[in-house]
């Protein structure tokens, strides 16, 4: 089963999508994870590395909110075990796609990261 | 055993800890114009906490300090410049792994800018660290591999390049970075990531003047271990201190 990672510089932000997106998730795994790990706006490569460590099958896809998110999400990545993805989508709408499509039998790292990227094509109005 | 490039590298290390210490409200003041007002705060902090981490090293190789050095930035430091300057210093270390050669300085160097540059996205004028370390490396490289000056005095070829390179941040209108959502209203500000840049890079330069001299490379043959007559010469030398 492919895990979720949300990552945002808010760690009530990130708790917040996590909520939203595990209505529609099932069993799918989500881990949260925000802030700079002093209790401030940011994010840190190291929490981000913890919550991957945490997604117990070994592979997620990562949704991450602006600028330096990616980098440090990039970096996360490259120092854990967990085989994962960042997508390219907007960090809520990317997390409920993302959510739906990890409760498929089928799911895989790609179909769910797929999902989420299409996330980026949602138009609102 | 390495034994000068562990001291050279705690040295460069407490340079940049003291320097970031004196500079923190500097590089704080830079970023509250175009960022968010932090990177002295958190230089300063990665940094002091590289100094403590390091001190307690007494048997690692150049390289696992070096990697050190990332890791803890890494982690203490954050915004963009953790990763940026900590992934790059822990990928970077791997070319140190046979010691630190003229040769292998130039393939860390190139090795960080790259990192730099595949993390972050940004190219030369996008107004970011990138300006200021990427003709600090490409004057290095040059220095040692076609004019065949010493380590120490390329080094202050490429902290004159650098210095250039902040300097060139200044008129330019940011298109990376958090300073990119300002557009226009970036312009005339010195960017503070390219400043710490050329600080780190200055402490660097002081460091291996002291210990290779300005030019004159004399200094290592206090080791031990250098063979009479290496037409190789410094990087050679501290190869084999290495094995």
């Amino acid at each position: 089963m492919v895990g979720l990672v949300i990552v945002s510089h808010s760690e009530r932000a990130a708790d917040g999508i996590k909520e939203i997106a595990a209505e529609m998730a099932g069993d799918t795994q989500i881990e949260a994870v925000g802030g700079d790990g002093d209790g401030g706006i940011g994010t840190s490569a190291t929490e981000i590395q913890d919550a991957l460590d945490a997604i117990s099958d070994g592979e997620a896809v990562v949704l991450v909110d602006l600028g330096s998110a990616v980098m440090n999400a990039e970096l996360a990545i490259e120092m854990s075990a967990t085989d994962a993805e960042i997508a390219d989508a907007p960090v809520l709408e990317g997390a409920v796609n993302a959510a739906v499509s990890a409760t498929s039998p089928k799911a895989t790292l790609e179909s769910v990261l797929e999902a989420a990227n299409e996330a980026g094509e949602i138009s609102k109005v | 055993m390495g034994t000068t490039e562990r001291e050279a590298i705690r040295d460069a290390v407490e340079r940049i800890a003291d320097r970031m210490a004196d500079e923190k409200e500097y590089l704080t003041d830079l970023d509250s114009a175009i960022g968010d007002a932090d990177h002295g705060a958190n230089m300063n902090r990665g940094f002091q906490a590289v100094r403590e981490k390091i001190a307690e090293m007494d048997d690692a190789s150049p390289d696992e300090l070096v990697k050190t050095v990332g890791i803890t930035l890494v982690s203490e430091v954050g915004g963009a410049a953790g990763p940026l300057y900590g992934g790059s210093f822990m990928t970077a270390s791997a070319k140190l792994e046979d010691g630190i050669t003229a040769d292998s300085s130039v393939a860390f160097a190139e090795a960080f800018l790259n990192k730099v540059k595949d993390r972050g996205g940004a190219s030369v004028g996008a107004k970011t660290m990138v300006d200021a370390i990427t003709p600090a490396v490409h004057t290095y490289k040059k220095s040692i591999e076609e004019d065949d000056l010493e380590p120490a005095e390329a080094l202050s070829k490429a902290v004159d390049a650098c210095e250039r390179g902040v300097n060139f941040t200044t008129p330019i209108r940011a298109s990376k970075g958090r300073a990119s959502y300002l557009g226009w209203r970036s312009v005339g500000h010195q960017d503070p990531g390219a400043t710490s840049t050329l600080f780190i890079l200055e402490a660097i330069r002081d460091t291996a003047v002291e210990y290779l001299g300005d030019g004159n490379l004399e200094a290592d043959a206090t080791s031990p271990t250098v063979p009479d007559g290496n037409e190789a010469g410094e990087e050679r030398d501290e190869t084999q201190e290495e094995s």
